[in-house]
């Protein structure tokens, strides 16, 4: 079985003409604790092999695990901000599997004791809103990373071996699972797309996780099964996991319907099965077939004590909630005067954060919304990352529109500020030094040139003479050329006008 | 009497990882209900009104801080591992399952 492998598959209309998709949505999320969740151990990213373990993540004999404080903490007010109970007394379970990114042959996790349940949250999508029911959130660890060698597309089918790095074993990780999300009908995809990009709002509001999908903080797996009608019973669903993009995630709900729907529409069955995510290619592939909950053997982990939150800490967590997103959102929509669809773009491009932080830098909200969505989307995109990851701060593109106001650069030079500040060469003030960027605001030259243009094209001077005053725009051009780009185009039409009047 | 069936020990085995033959499975069958009869004694003892324990101490919300501590080197974690390769564990392939 090799990725390439591909199922018959129906348009996603025909999919949705025929049946209705059933949603169920399971997020992990990487707390950004200092330490792993039952030992002293760090959780700095991208570190050398091996170089962050000790007896207790590698499950040596004799280590003993003792619990994150702070982990519980933000599980707790995970549980809160999706408006769960949190339990009065809860255990953690070991959950019994032999698998090498898994050194101790078990995994910390929860079980029928989850710290949070029964929450809710909303999220809208196209001016509607849809209420996404919580089931649980849960502690429990990550695993290590496998690298297969050997096989020709670097997944384990055809590895001839795997090497294995417990950096990542024992990182606290937070398990959210919602409860079927029926009645999406077609919005299916756009649903578990917003549905993943309001938790990644509301994380990274409560500052829990660095909520980097492309570095894996945040992963997603996609329970998706199809029915008749939406009052006929559940179908058979598949689990897609490790989707790892908000693009990905409505990929795979798009792909996954598709699917299924060939298959049911041939009077075949699906399969209860996990599916893997290629991202390359926008398919799944079978994977193991699931495991039964009973095949785990959960049991209590008796080397950990229950955990009992005392109610008044949970208070004072919850009194200390930020703002919920939806809220913040209708606020900032508010204060800024953006239309919907502005908003609407600016929070599909994860760019809310940085505008608002770009705003408080002194941009104006429209200077903001631009250069976040454009310029630097553009960037991002190119890089294959989030605008978050780019190498420039909310600070740096005040500073660079501040430039423009001043007529210090214009936009044209001010994308090369950009170009300088990516690429490392310091500050928006610093790569304008660096660069030489300043516009020419000498006067003298910026005359002259405009003479030289007036000289070179007497046709065109002689239709602003004659009042055609939109022929200016090929003098300016001529001028901006000259000046490599470096002049004030405003300063150079004003000359140019006055000049033939 | 607890039974446990060769075929649920079969079971067991594949989830384990444990490669075994016909004639071990012959073997441990009837031993492992010999000692989940065993087990099943405590259960005569504990009556109704002894719930369930996991935890023997009367202890909660053991919390350590959130403090880094440092641990093994490269070198000391991968000293037990059965083969070592680019600084990692390397273990054999496992097959029909995820990655
Ligand atoms: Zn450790």
């Amino acid at each position: 079985m090799t990725a390439t492998t591909t199922d018959p598959v129906l348009s996603f209309d025909e999919a949705m003409a025929r049946f209705d998709p059933v949603l169920g949505l399971e997020v992990h999320v990487e707390l950004n604790t200092v330490s792993k969740m039952f030992c002293g151990c760090s959780t700095v990213f991208g570190a050398p092999p091996n170089t962050q373990t000790c007896p207790v993540c590698l499950g040596l004999p004799g280590s003993m695990p003792v619990v994150n404080g702070k982990a519980v903490e933000a599980a707790i007010r995970i549980g809160l901000a999706l408006n769960c109970s949190i339990a009065e007394w809860c255990r953690f379970a070991r959950k019994n599997y032999f698998y090498p990114d898994m050194p101790k042959n078990f995994q910390t996790s929860q079980y029928d004791e989850p710290i949070a349940y029964d929450g809710w949250t909303e999220v809208d999508v196209d001016g509607t809103t849809y209420r996404i029911d919580i089931e649980r959130a849960h502690m429990e660890e990550d695993t290590g990373k496998s690298l297969h060698v050997g096989g020709a597309t670097g997944r384990i089918h055809g590895a001839d071996h795997s090497l294995v790095d417990y950096n990542r074993a024992g990182i606290p990780l937070i398990e959210i699972v919602t409860k079927p999300v029926e009645g999406t009908g077609a919005q299916a995809p756009q649903v578990a797309r917003a549905y993943v990009a309001h938790l990644r709002d509301l994380l990274l509001g409560l500052g829990v996780s660095d909520v980097r999908m492309e570095q894996g903080s945040l992963r997603c797996d996609v329970n998706l099964s199809l029915r008749e009608s939406p009052s006929a019973p559940f179908g058979t669903r598949s689990e897609t996991k490790n989707v790892n993009s908000l693009r990905s995630v409505e990929r795979a709900v798009r792909y996954e319907t598709g699917r299924q729907a060939a298959r049911l529409a041939a009077g075949e069955r699906v399969v209860q099965e996990t599916r893997h995510w290629h991202e390359d290619t926008g398919i799944t592939t079978p994977g193991r077939s699931k495991e039964e909950a009973e095949d785990y053997r959960y049991f209590p982990e008796p080397d950990l004590v229950p955990i009992a939150p005392d109610r008044a800490w949970v208070e004072q967590l919850k009194a200390g909630l930020p703002e919920p997103p939806r809220e913040r959102r209708a606020r900032l929509q508010q204060e800024w005067g953006f239309s919907d669809l502005e908003m609407r773009d600016t929070v599909g491009a994860g760019a809310l954060g940085l505008v608002e932080e770009t705003i408080a830098a002194g941009a104006s909200p429209a200077a903001a919304r631009k250069w976040w969505l454009s310029e630097m989307a553009r960037r991002a995109n190119e890089q294959g990352v989030e605008l978050t990851a780019l190498a420039v701060t909310p600070a740096d593109v005040a500073r660079v529109q501040a430039l423009v106001d001043e007529g210090k650069v214009n936009d044209k030079l001010a994308r090369q500020v950009f170009d300088g500040v990516l690429a490392g060469e310091g500050t928006p003030d610093e790569v304008v030094e660096k660069r030489g960027l300043a516009v020419v605001s000498d006067e003298g030259a910026l005359s002259a040139a405009v003479d030289r243009a007036i000289e070179a094209n007497p046709d065109v001077a002689q239709k602003i003479r004659d009042g055609k005053v939109a022929a200016a725009g090929a003098l300016i051009g001529a001028v901006m050329k000259e000046m490599r780009g470096q002049a004030d185009a405003g300063r150079v039409r004003e000359l140019i006008l006055e000049k033939l009047a | 009497m607890p039974d446990i069936t060769r075929e649920e020990v079969a079971h067991l085995a594949d989830l384990a990882r444990i490669d075994l033959s016909d004639a071990e499975l012959d073997h441990l069958a009837p031993q492992l209900a010999v000692i989940l009869d065993s087990i099943a004694s405590i259960s005569e003892v504990a009556a109704e009104d002894v719930p369930p324990t996991s935890h023997p101490l009367p202890l909660t919300n053991v919390f350590r801080e959130d403090v880094h501590r440092p641990g093994l080197t490269a070198e000391q974690a991968l000293s037990g591992a059965p083969a070592v390769e680019e600084q990692r564990f390397a273990v054999p392939r496992i097959l029909g399952e995820e990655g």
